[in-house]
């Protein structure tokens, strides 16, 4: 049953924020200026590994333009966003981990004087031995990264569920494979910035392009030693995230503690360069797998083996060591499993969460995988993953799985592509492949252990009729506040325009988690609604007393109450909210959300990767392989996701079709290298090639809506999962093409001449 | 240095060294944050503006080539009261997302109908192709200037 509807819901409305946008009126960190502001840079080390022996800023101080310089001495307790790994200092203390570690921080009067201030600064470096890559990472341990200092390991797991061995030995196939990711970078458009300013009253105020204000804020308090209550977080509209900003960078305290010093508003705000070594990019990876099979299709085993490059510091690595292996039990998969993933330090940019944490490198190793056992048994690629959907409620690992859309999408792909007619019937040259794949709609737990809401609201109504939403959650370009006010409005029957919302500013707005994990629809969308029905109940026992009516004959429409069978007995909002407040006392409400208690698996990590939705995704892609050049053209790419309701399907569509782009970008074209001095080897974006409107595919993106039980008005994640099985869609479409199977991403024109030379020479 | 330059349709005068970039200029004393600065490096194309028509990333021009020529950034599209068709239908037809990349793709989107008015998509992907977008995909501006064109030519045109 579709839950009642007012009429916005499911509707294909506008952004509440696209007027201003398009007039340029929306205002970024970096539009932001505040009188008498200072602007601020980092000094950046230009070796991998590096003992600070030595920083002498007396020729920086000496410039009349320059008013502070703050080293690793004025700030020298740890951070970290997982509150069991802190090993990173705002500025670097004793050792310097990468090129790019920052290790001092001017702020002068201007940005160009403050550039010029950074070459004043003497820094004497002992250089100490590094560490460029995996192999280095397991072999060379003398470097002594890791936590223990007698290695280089972050976070090692080890998992298993089932006899693996036994199940395998009982295969009548078994296929392995190797695959390597390289990493890519986020590359948001507007670069990280913040602004701090500390007043008369001691309060730090700092606006910042975070997704995760709440961890900021708590970060600040102990990094800084102030107290919370002592500081306030803005997180202004961001210019793209995707994960890049959902951690505490150096800029952030750097900022904060030079307003303390200097007593001025300051701003930081990263060059394009920098954005490529602050980082915290998707993690390369060197994946192994083998699978079982037994000749009719069925998945009888899946065996793991992970190393992760995790860079300088540990950021959510444990979390992500977790994710490649844990999120992979969805949609199709094997009764018996075991991971091995290992995080290594190297001496690079650290790595951290992009759109599809730790779980999109797997997936494209996985999904290759599938390819390949279907056609050693000769079965059609979508039967394979038809045959071995999980249909059970809980996955192999313990997950729990309310609603699930998966074969519907399959179905869907496999229809709009044409998969049955076109298939291996397109010439040499031209394929199709398909992939599929799971994400969470949230996690199911907070970074830090607590039993508060994960999500809240604050409604605050007026008596013009407008409802102000006090939103924790960070807009961050994917369409939250519409989303909220969307949801308020349905249910209040007003028009999306009466409906305001203040979002991530922690003065004003209930704690948020923040914009990470896909929590944001399924989480704070519980915690509108819940608000929202506490005002509606409010206005209907209002509107039921005046109408000499019972509340249950009295429902919302747009713009009106209005009494059952008699709709020309009708009550507008605005006056029924005055009926209502007459009657109640002023009008409020707060909602919130917490996840279910209990959820995951009965053994260490089992609550990683818990969450209380999944969303469910395929992809089928079209490609053409250029067999001289080795250039491959995505020419289409047909992406069905299971959002659970779409309750904005504009939004939803938007979503597929950016992640659809990524994945397609990273499959083809990104690659985040750090050569073996440490340098990136093209931080800009010429080198570090995102695409251009020339360079996409056609995107056909089509909702599967499964209704979910415990989310909003049926509604799940829909900003990370459509990323996924992009990739292997695509290279198993070349396989279907031209007959090579690629192992290494992305799947750059060497790499495709290399092995189409390959299958050559065979 | 005085420059004099007409922006968005006004006269308007600044003193300023003349090597500043036109876009830090904008942006700090003639106070039109619309322009954004993505790389600094002409890249990214965020900081598009149009110069006697021709569009330019405002980070690789100094002010000091401006004097005497004719600005517009986003700001100067539309009026007040009306948004210009391209303004409408990235409204109507998603074309924005977080927007930061928006003030600059507009300004590229304008260009291109003024000089063709009834592009092909492929035209369109063309004259876009300098404006990075990290958030779409491309899908939904495409769109919304193909949904410009149209309102231009059935005399939706302001």
């Amino acid at each position: 049953m579709k839950p009642r509807s007012s009429g916005l819901v499911g509707e294909r409305l506008r952004r509440n924020d696209l007027i201003r946008k398009v007039r340029g009126e929306v205002r970024y960190t970096d539009d932001l200026k505040l009188p008498r502001m200072l602007h601020a840079r980092l000094l950046r080390c230009p070796h991998p590994h590096a003992k600070i022996l030595r920083i002498d800023p007396a020729r920086a101080l000496a410039s009349p333009e320059v008013a502070a310089v703050i080293t690793g001495k004025d700030l020298p307790r740890r951070f970290g966003i997982i509150p069991w790994t802190p090993d990173e200092y705002p500025l670097a203390l004793e050792t310097a981990r990468f090129v790019g570690d920052a290790v001092a921080a001017v702020a002068a009067l201007s940005e160009r004087a403050a550039d010029l201030a950074l070459r004043q600064i003497e820094v004497d470096y002992e250089l100490l031995p590094s560490v460029k890559d995996l192999d280095e990472a397991e072999s060379k341990t003398e470097a002594g990264l890791g936590a223990s200092g007698r290695d280089n390991v972050s976070k090692r797991v080890d998992l298993a569920f089932g006899d693996v061995e036994a199940a395998l030995a009982a295969s009548d196939l078994v296929v392995e494979g190797s695959y390597t990711f390289e990493g890519t970078a986020h590359a948001p458009i507007e670069p990280h910035c913040a602004l701090a300013q500390y007043d008369g009253d001691g309060l730090l105020t700092l606006w910042s392009t975070t997704q995760v204000p709440h961890y900021l804020h708590r970060e600040l308090s102990r990094v800084l030693a102030v107290s919370p209550a002592r500081i306030r977080v803005i997180q202004p509209p961001i210019g793209g995230a995707f994960g890049g900003k959902s951690e505490p960078f150096a800029l952030e305290f750097a900022a904060a503690k030079l307003a303390m010093v200097t007593g001025r508003p300051v701003k930081l705000l990263y060059t394009r360069e920098e954005e490529f070594y602050a980082h915290r990019g998707r993690h390369p990876m060197a994946m192994r797998y083998r699978v079982g099979a037994r000749s009719d299709g069925s998945l009888t085993a899946v065996d793991a083996e992970t190393r992760i490059d995790g860079g300088a510091y540990s950021s959510f690595g444990l979390v992500t060591t977790y994710y490649s292996g844990q999120l992979l039990t969805l949609p199709s998969f094997a009764p018996n499993y075991r991971f091995s993933s290992t995080r290594y330090f190297t001496n690079k940019p650290p790595c951290g969460p992009k759109r599809g944490h730790g779980s999109v490198q797997p997936r494209f190793a996985f999904e290759c995988m599938l390819d390949r056992v279907a056609e050693k048994l000769s079965l059609d690629p979508i039967e394979l993953r038809r045959k071995n959907a999980v249909d059970a409620s809980s996955t192999v690992n313990g997950f729990r799985v309310t609603s699930n859309g998966y074969l519907e999408c399959l179905a869907r792909v496999e229809e709009a592509s044409g998969w049955k007619e076109r298939r291996g019937k397109l010439g040499r040259g031209r394929g199709l492949g398909v992939a599929s794949s799971a994400y969470i709609s949230g996690t199911n737990y907070p970074i830090y252990p607590n039993e508060m809401p994960q999500s809240a609201v604050q409604l605050k109504v007026d008596r013009s009729g407008v409802v102000t939403v006090f939103n924790g959650a960070s807009e961050i370009g994917q369409g939250t506040d519409t989303l909220m006010a969307t949801l308020v409005a349905d249910e209040l029957g007003l028009d999306l325009g009466a409906v305001r919302v203040v979002s991530a500013d922690s003065d004003l707005c209930p704690v948020d988690l923040g914009a990470y994990s896909s929590r944001g629809t399924f989480m704070n969308g519980n915690a509108c609604l819940a608000a929202a029905r506490q005002i509606r109940d409010k206005l209907v026992a209002a509107v039921a007393a005046k109408l000499e009516v019972a509340p249950r004959d009295v429902f919302v429409s747009r713009g009106y109450l209005c009494a059952v069978g008699d709709e020309r007995r009708a009550i507008s909002v605005t006056d029924a909210i005055a009926l209502a407040e007459a009657r109640f006392g002023t009008l409020g409400a707060t909602g919130w959300y917490k996840s279910p208690e209990g959820l995951g698996g009965d053994y260490r990590g089992g609550t990683i990767g818990a969450s209380p939705a999944y969303s469910f995704t395929a992809h089928v892609a079209e490609v053409v392989v250029d067999e001289q050049t080795g250039v491959v053209r995505v020419e289409k790419v047909w992406c069905a996701h299971d959002c659970g309701r779409a309750l904005c399907p504009t939004l939803v569509d938007g979503q597929i079709e950016g992640s659809v782009y990524m994945g397609v970008a990273e499959a083809l074209l990104e690659e985040h290298v750090i050569d073996g001095r440490g340098l990136h080897r093209g931080p800009n974006l010429l080198d570090y090639r995102i695409p251009t409107s020339l360079d996409v595919p056609d995107i056909v993106s089509i909702l599967v809506e499964s209704h979910d039980p415990e989310g909003p008005l049926g509604a799940k994640e829909a900003g990370e999962g459509p990323l996924h099985s992009s990739i292997p869609a695509v290279a198993n479409a070349i396989y279907d093409a031209v007959g090579v199977r690629l192992d290494r991403l992305p799947f750059s024109p060497g790499r495709v001449l290399a092995a189409l030379r390959e299958q050559g020479g065979r | 240095m005085l420059i004099r330059l007409k922006l968005n349709g006004q006269l308007r005068e600044v003193d300023t060294a003349p090597m500043r970039r036109l876009l830090d200029v904008l942006r700090e004393e003639l106070e039109l944050t619309g322009t954004k600065e993505g790389c600094g490096e002409g890249e990214c194309g965020t900081c598009t503006v149009l110069l006697d028509g021709e569009v330019v990333n405002a980070c690789m021009v100094v002010i000091g080539q401006c004097d005497g020529r004719d600005v517009v950034t986003v700001e100067g599209l539309g009026s007040e009261a009306h948004l210009l068709p391209i303004q409408k239908t990235f409204v109507t037809e998603g074309g924005a997302q977080c927007g930061i990349c928006t003030p600059g793709m507009l300004i590229s989107a304008e260009a291109l109908l003024r000089r063709n008015a009834s592009p092909t998509d492929e035209q369109i992907r063309e004259a876009l192709a300098g404006n990075l977008c990290r958030c779409t995909g491309y899908e939904r501006i495409v769109a919304s200037v193909r949904a410009a064109a149209l309102a231009r030519s059935s005399g939706g045109a302001s």
